[in-house]
């Protein structure tokens, strides 16, 4: 440990102060403490200002009728239900718009960063200038625009916006048919099933053939032949028994069919667009992180062009992708609570909205919230971890 | 031997590669698909641009001062005109703008001579920019002091509230960064794990749930009795917040020096704070800045959520001048010249962290 010359007498140790371990213990503790009266501190306040309010804390209003209405609701809600079930709803409601926002902007961010390497040159500025003009304008800003500026600025649902008479959007929302499904229908989400773990089945026998006779079948195609044939055969065979709900334009408003509120719609174009353009770039990025080498030498071996993608570029690619990725993914959803803005009924609007402001109980409220969001973000965190370890690449 | 007079005279390159002819067959008619592709970005472009410049432009009102002046076949920025110094300064008093208008050029101007790498006296002029420009913008713009009237933070807005709270979070988040960042890298468990749990925490949530917190919550955490202006209490959100991300940033900047370089200056004796402020952090922090630039692009992004808890940002007072029934039905107008100065903003950020990006990789190649 000592490095000077030694002047203590053998045999004594050096102050503590002077040994690292010891000092490190000191100050941790010091922090600790520090850390701990601090929180203390704080909580003390919180009991004195709540009892000077006079409101009292727990988790006792979960189960308070809640008494208002919400506009979009993934289970049955009403004004008469409890706080406990408003959270359910706005968290639903978070994850449905999450869910679709992800798989939008992953499909629009790969058609766009693909695009940004094409050869064409005008197509490559054009994902350019996708990319640099929504990627530098707040998401807020766009969430306004789509919906105060283009969905709330469509026509009465006398005049909506008609789409070969089955389609309807006017400024109430987007008015889709809704198929009814008759007794006969419980045979196809079966046949649908039994097509999926057959394919994953087919795949699997395939690998293994594969790998010990070297002979392949075009496993892929077969199975989405699977996935989607057998279904639509059944569906054939069984007289469809499937009827459409359009709906109709009755006095002010339509009736029957589907509803998807602008809210949802305005919240769901910005998330996505904006999420595409940062989610383009991760995709370019990770696509020239490959060097061309790679593909020359895939070539050299004389795999075809479709094989190269997919056995050489890809998977190196998605190793550099995904980390990013994920993140993106995570900013979405957690940029998604900015529906409270525009009235998107998800978790932030509900309930940190809504029932702290009739409840009062703004640490419960602001806790459980926030509580959601990190545990959607470690659930994701954990899954890409997962997932990146799979991909990780196997240093021999 | 060579023969001179068998040689052939040189040729110009055959006609079909040279020229924008070749240019244009390359690049956008090489084959049945890319033509396909061409003739389609061609027709999106059309349906984009045509509509848009008549809009703009073309069939645009420039000149007036009420809404009787716009023909409504194009966009009428004569609502951005006479709303334009509302979108600057907010409610600022018009008798005390000159105030935010010095402001606005120290701003600027130290800005610049920073982000500029020929002006000399670089460390004074941040050092300025960090310590002495706040305290002297904070003087000015809230006055109190010399004669100047106070003009309570309520009537600040604008793009000037918009730089300001960018421009504090950023400020205060990067000590509260260095030091999470040294923190999570330290070999003492606890103050690792704290360092942890802080950083996770903020980046897991939304910053719309921490101003909620801020707004909401922050006057229960203090003695009853301390009551925080409502801008403060934004801030205080914004910089927790966006200290998490710095620390991260800061984290991946301290990561890419070599180890060596710390056991080189602990074999030269030098403690613990010596290393760090002498020989990590100054490599660090110069490869750091591209991120540090980004970061700040995404924190002025999200200033304007700061109008969900009632301040009124650039976006904030928009939105409520497109709800004064003198100026129904300009919403796109607003929001246009909105986005247009939070792009020229951010445009102009990106660019710079990435020529920063190029000049900085040039230097660190081995």
């Amino acid at each position: 440990m000592s490095v000077r010359p030694n002047t203590r007498p053998a045999g004594q140790k050096p102050p503590f102060w002077r040994d690292r371990a010891k000092r490190a213990l000191i100050f941790q503790l010091l922090l600790t403490a520090a850390v701990a009266a601090f929180l203390l501190y704080i909580v003390g306040n919180v009991q004195d200002n709540l009892s000077a309010r006079g409101i009292t804390t727990g988790f006792g209003f979960l189960s308070n009728t809640a008494g208002f209405g919400i506009v979009q609701s993934l289970i049955d809600y009403s004004s008469r239900d409890t706080y406990g079930r408003t959270f359910l709803v706005g968290l639903l409601n978070t994850l449905l718009v999450g869910g679709f926002g992800v798989l939008a902007a992953t499909t629009i961010g790969f058609i766009v960063g693909i695009a940004r390497l094409s050869p064409n040159w005008l197509l490559a500025r054009l994902a350019t200038a996708y990319i640099e003009t929504f990627r530098n304008i707040p998401l807020l800003l766009q969430i306004f625009f789509w919906y105060f500026a283009v969905l709330r600025a469509l026509p009465s649902a006398r005049d909506s916006l008609s789409f070969g008479e089955v389609l309807f959007l006017n400024v109430r929302g987007l008015y889709l048919p809704e198929p009814l499904f008759e007794s006969g229908f419980g045979l196809i989400p079966v046949t649908f099933l039994v097509a999926i773990v057959a394919s994953v089945i087919l795949v699997i026998w395939n690998r293994r053939r594969h790998e010990a006779t070297g002979k392949r079948l075009p496993a892929i195609w077969i199975s989405l032949a699977l996935i989607f044939g057998l279904p639509l055969l059944v569906l054939l065979a069984t007289g469809v028994p499937v009827t459409w709900d359009v709906p109709e334009l009755r006095g002010f408003n339509f009736r029957g069919g589907f509803t998807i509120i602008p809210e949802f719609l305005a919240l769901w174009l910005a998330l996505s667009i904006y999420t595409a353009a940062f989610i383009a770039e991760i995709v370019r990025s990770g696509i020239q992180a490959i060097s061309h080498g790679q593909t020359e030498a895939a070539q050299a071996l004389s795999l075809p062009r479709n094989l190269v993608l997919r056995l050489v570029v890809i998977p190196q690619a998605l190793r550099v992708i995904i980390p990013p990725l994920t993140s993106q993914y995570l900013n979405l959803i957690k940029n998604s609570s900015l529906a409270t803005a525009i009235g998107y009924p998800d978790l932030v609007s509900v309930f940190a909205g809504t029932t702290l402001n009739q409840t009062g109980q703004a640490i419960e409220v602001i806790a459980m919230t926030m509580a959601v969001y990190l545990t959607i973000s470690l659930l994701v965190s954990m899954f890409m971890n997962w997932f990146n370890a799979r991909v990780a690449l196997v240093e021999r | 031997m060579i023969h001179n007079q068998t040689m052939i005279n040189q040729r110009p390159a055959p006609t079909n590669t040279i020229g924008p002819l070749a240019w244009l067959r390359a690049n956008l008619f090489s084959g049945p698909i890319n033509t396909l592709f061409t003739l389609i970005g061609l027709y999106v472009l059309y349906l984009l641009v045509v509509p848009t410049i008549q809009w703009a432009f073309i069939n645009a009102d420039w000149t007036g001062t009420t809404r009787e002046d716009c023909s409504r076949e194009g966009a009428c920025w004569v609502f951005v005109k006479a709303r334009f110094s509302q979108f600057m300064y907010g409610l600022y008093p018009r008798d005390e703008v000159w105030r935010a208008n010095i402001v606005f050029a120290g701003f600027f101007a130290l800005i610049a001579w920073l982000a500029i790498p020929r002006m000399p006296f670089k460390r004074w002029v941040a050092v300025l920019a960090l310590v002495g420009f706040p305290v002297a913008a904070y003087v000015l713009l809230h006055g109190g002091y010399f004669d100047l009237p106070r003009v309570p933070t309520h009537r600040w807005g604008g793009l000037m509230l918009t730089l300001l709270l960018a421009s504090v979070g950023m400020i205060g988040a990067l000590p509260i960064g260095i030091v999470l960042a040294l923190g999570r890298r330290s070999n003492m468990p606890i103050v690792k794990s704290f360092c942890v749990i802080f950083i996770e925490f903020w980046r897991g949530v939304p910053l719309i749930t921490v101003l909620f917190m801020a707004s909401v919550m922050l006057p229960l955490f203090l003695p009853s009795g301390i009551s925080v202006d409502r801008l403060v209490r934004a801030l205080i959100g914004l910089t927790l917040f966006q200290s998490a991300y710095m620390a991260e940033v800061i984290r991946g900047g301290l990561q890419a020096i070599p180890k060596g370089q710390e056991e080189a200056a602990a074999a030269l004796g030098m403690t613990y704070w010596k290393r760090m402020g002498l020989i990590v952090m100054p490599q660090a922090l110069k490869m750091m800045i591209p991120g540090i630039v980004n970061t700040f692009i995404s924190l002025f992004k999200d200033t304007t959520l700061v109008m969900i808890i009632g301040l009124f940002d650039l976006l904030g007072i928009v939105q409520a001048a497109l709800s004064d029934s003198n100026w129904l039905g300009f919403s796109i107008e607003g929001y246009v010249f909105a986005a247009f100065v939070f792009w020229i903003f951010c445009f102009s950020m990106s660019r710079y962290s990435q020529y920063l990006e190029r000049k900085l990789n040039t230097g660190h190649k081995h």
